[in-house]
């Protein structure tokens, strides 16, 4: 018994759509066997896990707190990945943004305006995108890997940050605790919806990126631009396009992207800075990316399935007594069902018996 | 024990897991195949290796099933990028992801547990020469299997017929499948030693480098192994000399830190992976080296026609 | 008694074997599907012993997939075929090369970072130690006449020298037969003579050849019987000796084929260069590329002007250096239409009014997994940026489908639906639309890379016809081929392009194969024919 793979004339557009939902049924179904074995009653932890979160309005807005950043980043992974720019340090990304974005409200305090929150968020991109340059300047200027260098810089950055806020940048009338003083109002991201929850701008911040870049993508030479150098790098030199600019717009945009997710989720759901601000969004954003078929709209979906998986993580924690370190299985496995289920796009499968029928046996099939 | 013969010791000691994934890795790049879950089957094997040794109280069985949960666990990489021919950066780095968290779940119980040692293996005579006696002959177990790796993969790459059949199929699947050479089944065994490797590293750091489980407990090394395969240019003893340097580094930050060097602790913990950048750097600037020396089927997906 | 007789068309055309003979290899009804495509139809072959028989037909007709499956690198799914009079099964190559068949595939099956003893070493199941392999090499390379360094990096080597590994090593296996897949594809006419007189020995020796070609004259020359395929099916068995070669392509074909019409430039017209290159120079961008040297060449309006020259000897480099895909140091290395382009990119040269058919259809000339209107915005978003796109750059769908539509029209591109992945298409078909979608602009330097390789002669005519229009409406066509032929029909002049430099253009009047054949292998125009000859 075999599986033999059979290239299909051309993508499927139907299994283009159903990949996700395919993804998503065999990881529900592979995560009931993880609770089975766990010895937890799997409905009921399944149950916990995706709808629970989903009835009560405070929690759909820490739905969106959650789904904010992942969408951010993801949207922005989505043009690296399509131009084939492989952009692994978004965690990194994310913590630089969050820390340039913080410098006014750190060490400026007393500059006090409706202009400082504006100015973060604007020093947040920059920061992001800057950090991301890296990567791109090594990849274009020496040829290296950006793979391993995105993510180097990932570790780089979390020990930057930690240097920071334990030295430098500590709250000075904080008690030793290893964070920054608590940002001023004018320094705090605003909330969408404040009677009924905590989801802040950054959602709307999301939204808005995904709408963008899903019409740069699908309606203009420059989504063209992007796809064809991804696909077909030659084809795209052919056609004029420079790989060299393709390869800093990616990583300026995710970058920046990630930035603006890194200083919305410090100025608004944590309120400052401290060692740890980041649950690695910039590692789930690459599995809502593939999730949402690098395409943008997909990707608030996604995006929003994957917060949810956070949610259910932190809810089975106290009901059920399961780690939420199940979550993270969780996400991996949904990105293997994922990219598993995407072959079907490309071809189908067939399951061959010992041999195809050898020349030999078959009877003449002619006089 | 004078402090150069301890920091030469612990050199050794940090060396030898990004050794043994990086040879590992190697031969599965060689291959063809691009395998990015090195970092995933290592913390596999560093759970997995713990697990067992506790479990069991044999350090020895931790170590054997740590080699068969990264062989295992490098089989679910295999069937999707060989068989059902997935995207490999993606599915490699899906494999870190799954095996990051499939193992901080399952080390949960783990945590703060006083670790097995594996015991040190002291060979008679030679371990007493000055200097070299302790470093070179007085190690555990593991650093003599790694060298006797590097070694083994050294001579059956480039003087046996399978290691050429290997790396012909790194270099040109397509003729490689013409020629009645089987393609995907080297592969899928290249992509299990190279699990098995790791695995093994991962369990060197749990029971020999800090004997106890800590979440992410590999921090970076599992990348690091990679950059050190291109570092290497896909060759073993260089593999051998990157591993050691990086061993250097790691060492020379820790004691610098322990030291009380001014330079703050996070700047000298994250200097093995600004050197990793820097080497990469080096290496890939020199654009014909790097046409040269990588197997030009690297990551390339293949689908034989039948 | 054997026959070939075979159920076709109707016709039931006679084998010319002689009844009592027993074949070496004989095939019944041998059929291979690919999806819904049926490759091979039934097909019938007998080859007898100590026989060159060549296995004709065009592009696409079969023949590759044929051998393959004798050769066991695909199996049948019906069938049977007979060797030595006994029905076998042929799964893999190893079962093959048991069998006594070797095979020369007309893509060759080497590994450039290893050595040409090492690749041989890897063709063969045995464990000898790859000293003594290198050492039976180099006495065959001896004995046939076929000059081979073992040591040799293949990466190293040229398209001829790897050629003779492939040879050697298919040797090395003692074979009773031996199958080569257009193997002078690759070589110049006197490296073919070599080849021929290598094969002729290996007959004398009692061997069989199968010899799959569509180059008529040769098999005509060289082979004693032969097969004829089309669509998949056998359409003939034939001595090629006694038909012509306009009754061998009528059979490949099926119908007359539309010779190209290549009408004289009208008196008074416009002769002005239009595309000027001097002094073109470049390094290799990389270990395994041709370095160009000081070339210069000059296309005028109205002509069509050929550069010959084996597969490997810089004409891709050349390509990109005239495509702007590599820029020149020097503006003027390169004008067009009398302005400097050497600093400008492709786009820029575009814009100048070029137009550019590169080697490779997919992955190059077209994007392989983008849809057809997409790959017609690919090489023309610059040059109509007003009609395809909005100010802001948003792509305007209709007018680029409407596009689209004319240029499948016009060029008569079978596709199965309306606006279909580029990979979908044909070889033929893609590679119409791609060059429709440049004479679309009616641009007025035409620079063209192997225009109708792997494209069957349908399309091919069509595409060669355009060409020759083209130009005759007063652009400058230049078209790199390594088909002579192709350049012999269709050019005003022919240069040789040869490890990097550019020959003196012969007009086609006075051109003779011999004579670019002798550029094509390195020989100085200006040594006498004799001596060079020698030296090859």
């Amino acid at each position: 018994m075999r599986i033999e793979l059979v290239k299909r004339p051309q993508h499927s557009a139907l299994f283009s759509a159903l990949s996700p939902f395919i993804a998503l049924a065999l990881t529900l179904v592979a995560g009931a066997i993880m609770f089975a074995l766990l010895g937890k009653n799997p409905v009921q932890a399944l149950y916990l896990y995706f709808i629970d979160p989903l009835r009560e309005v405070w929690s759909l807005h820490e739905l969106a707190i959650k789904a904010a950043p992942l969408i951010l980043i993801g949207v922005g992974l989505s043009v690296c990945f399509l131009s084939n720019n492989w952009n692994i340090g978004a965690e990194g990304q994310f913590i630089v943004g969050a820390i340039i974005g913080s410098i006014l409200p750190v060490l400026f305090p007393e500059f006090q305006s409706w202009i400082v929150l504006p100015i973060m968020l604007l020093l947040g991109i920059v920061g992001g995108a800057a950090y991301g340059s890296i990567p791109a300047l090594l990849k274009v200027r020496f040829n290296t890997n950006e793979i391993l260098t995105s993510l180097m810089l990932v570790y780089v950055a979390q020990l930057f940050l930690d240097w920071l806020v334990r030295g430098p940048w500590r709250n000075p009338e904080g008690f030793n605790f290893p964070q920054t003083r608590s940002f001023h109002e004018f320094a705090i991201l605003p909330e969408l919806l404040p009677a009924s929850g905590r989801a802040n701008w950054g959602f709307a911040f999301a939204i808005i990126a995904a709408i963008v870049l899903w019409f740069l993508l699908s309606k203009t030479l420059k989504g063209f631009e992007i796809k064809v150098l991804g696909q077909s790098p030659r084809a795209g030199r052919f056609a004029g396009f420079s790989n060299a600019r393709m390869v800093f717009f990616a990583f300026l945009v995710s970058g920046g992207l990630a930035g603006l997710a890194g200083i919305s989720e410090v100025s608004g759901a944590i309120g400052h800075l401290q060692p740890s601000i980041s649950p690695g969004y910039g590692f789930t954003a690459i599995i809502v990316a593939f999730l949402g078929r690098l395409n943008p709209l997909g990707i608030v979906a996604a995006g929003l399935v994957l917060a949810l998986s956070y949610l259910g993580g932190e809810a089975a924690q106290i009901s059920l007594g399961v780690s939420d370190k199940v979550a993270r299985a969780f996400q991996g496995m949904l990105l293997f069902f994922v990219l598993a289920s995407d072959t079907l796009i490309h071809y189908r499968i067939r399951l061959v018996g010992r041999q195809a029928a050898p020349a030999a046996e078959a009877p003449h099939g002619n006089a | 024990m004078g402090m150069l013969e301890s920091i030469l010791l612990t050199i050794a000691t940090a060396a030898t897991p990004l050794l043994i994934a990086a040879i590992g890795e190697l031969v599965v790049e060689r291959s063809g195949v691009l395998n990015l879950g090195v970092e995933g089957m290592m913390i596999m094997g560093a759970v997995t290796g713990f697990g067992v040794a506790l479990t069991t109280g044999s350090p020895w069985l931790g170590v054997f099933a740590a080699i068969l949960v990264g062989a295992v666990f490098s089989l679910l990489f295999g069937f999707l990028t060989l068989t059902l021919v997935t995207n490999q950066v993606a599915t490699g780095l899906a494999l870190t992801l799954l095996g990051l968290g499939i193992s901080g779940m399952a080390g949960e119980a783990f945590v703060g547990q006083p670790g097995l040692r594996l015991a040190r293996l002291d060979i008679p005579g030679l371990s007493d020469l000055p200097v070299v006696g302790r470093l070179l002959f007085g190690q555990d177990p593991i650093f003599y299997i790694s060298i006797a790796l590097t070694a083994a993969v050294a001579y059956f790459l480039f003087r046996t017929r399978a290691g050429l059949t290997l790396r012909s199929v790194g270099d040109n699947h397509t003729s490689a499948h013409a020629l009645g050479i089987k393609v995907i089944a080297i592969r899928y065994m290249a992509v299990m030693f190279g699990g098995a490797c790791a695995g093994l590293a991962g369990a060197y750091l749990s029971l020999v480098y800090t004997p106890q489980w800590v979440e992410n407990m590999t921090a970076g090394r599992g990348w690091i192994a990679l950059a050190l395969v291109v570092f290497a240019s896909w060759r073993p003893w260089r593999v051998l000399a990157g591993a050691y340097l990086f061993g250097g580094v790691s060492i020379g930050q820790l004691h610098a830190q322990a030291f009380g060097v001014g330079i703050p602790s996070q700047l000298l913990s994250s200097l093995p992976y600004l050197a990793t950048v820097v080497v990469l750097v080096i290496i890939s600037r020199n654009r014909r080296l790097t046409m040269v020396n990588t197997p030009a089927s690297l990551g390339r997906p293949f689908v034989p026609d039948r | 008694m054997q026959s070939g007789t075979n159920k076709d068309n109707g016709g039931v055309v006679k084998t010319t074997l002689n009844a009592g003979d027993e074949p070496l290899l004989e095939v019944r009804g041998l059929t291979k599907v690919f999806g819904t495509l049926k490759a091979c139809d039934s097909i019938d072959l007998a080859i007898g012993k100590g026989e060159i028989h060549a296995l004709l037909g065009e592009n696409g007709a079969g023949k590759s997939t044929l051998v393959k499956m004798l050769f066991g690198t695909l199996e049948p799914v019906a069938g049977e075929i007979l060797w030595k009079g006994e029905s076998v099964r042929i799964a893999s190559p190893s079962d093959a090369r048991r069998l006594g068949i070797g095979m020369v595939f007309q893509h060759f099956s080497l590994f450039d970072a290893l050595t040409a003893a090492e690749n041989i070493a890897l063709s063969l199941e045995e464990k000898t130690p790859i000293a003594r392999i290198a050492e039976r090499a180099r006495e065959l390379s001896r004995s046939y006449g076929l000059p081979l360094d073992p040591s040799a990096h293949v990466g190293d080597l040229s398209v001829g020298e790897r050629q003779r590994i492939e040879i050697i090593r298919c040797l090395l296996q003692h074979p009773d037969l031996i199958i080569l897949d257009e193997p002078t594809s690759v070589l110049t006419p006197q490296e073919a003579e070599k080849l021929f007189k290598t094969l002729e020995t290996l007959r004398d020796e009692g061997k069989s050849i199968l010899y799959i070609s569509h180059r008529l004259e040769e098999v005509k020359r060289l082979c004693d019987r032969a097969t004829v395929l089309r669509h998949g099916r056998v359409v003939a068995h034939c001595d090629p000796r006694k038909e012509t070669a306009a009754s061998l392509a009528r059979m490949m074909v099926g119908s007359e084929v539309h010779a190209v019409v290549r009408a004289a430039p009208p008196k008074d017209a416009d002769h002005s260069p239009l595309l000027e290159v001097a002094g073109l120079s470049r390094e290799p961008s990389n270990p395994f590329a041709i370095p160009l040297r000081d070339i210069h060449l000059t296309v005028h309006a109205g002509e069509v002007l050929g550069i010959a020259g084996v597969a490997g000897n810089g004409q891709g480099e050349f390509f990109e250096a005239i495509s702007g895909e590599a820029l020149q140091d020097k503006a003027g290395m390169v004008r067009i239409r009398g302005k400097d382009a050497g600093r400008l990119d492709i786009s820029g040269r575009r814009l100048l009014g070029a137009a550019f058919v590169p080697e490779e259809r997919l992955g190059h000339g077209a994007a392989p997994r983008m849809r057809l209107s997409e790959n017609l915005l690919l090489s023309r978003f610059r040059t109509d940026a007003k009609s395809y796109l909005t100010h802001i750059g948003i792509i305007r769908e209709s007018t680029i489908s409407a596009a689209t539509r004319r240029i499948v029209s016009d060029m008569d591109v079978r596709k199965s639906s309306e606006d279909p992945e580029a990979s979908a298409l044909s070889g033929g078909n893609l590679q119409k639309f791609i060059i429709g979608r440049e004479l679309d602009r009616q641009p007025a330097v035409m620079v063209v890379n192997q225009p109708t390789w792997g494209v069957d002669a349908g399309a091919a005519a069509h595409i060669r016809q355009a060409l020759i229009d083209l130009a005759r409406a007063g652009s400058a066509v230049l078209v790199i081929s390594q088909d002579l032929d192709e350049l012999f029909e269709i050019s005003d002049a022919i240069a040789v392009m040869h490890d990097g430099r550019l020959s003196a253009p012969v007009p086609v009047g006075e051109a003779t194969y011999e004579k670019i054949g002798l550029l094509m292998g390195g020989a100085d125009a200006s040594t006498p024919p004799t001596a060079a000859m020698e030296a090859v």
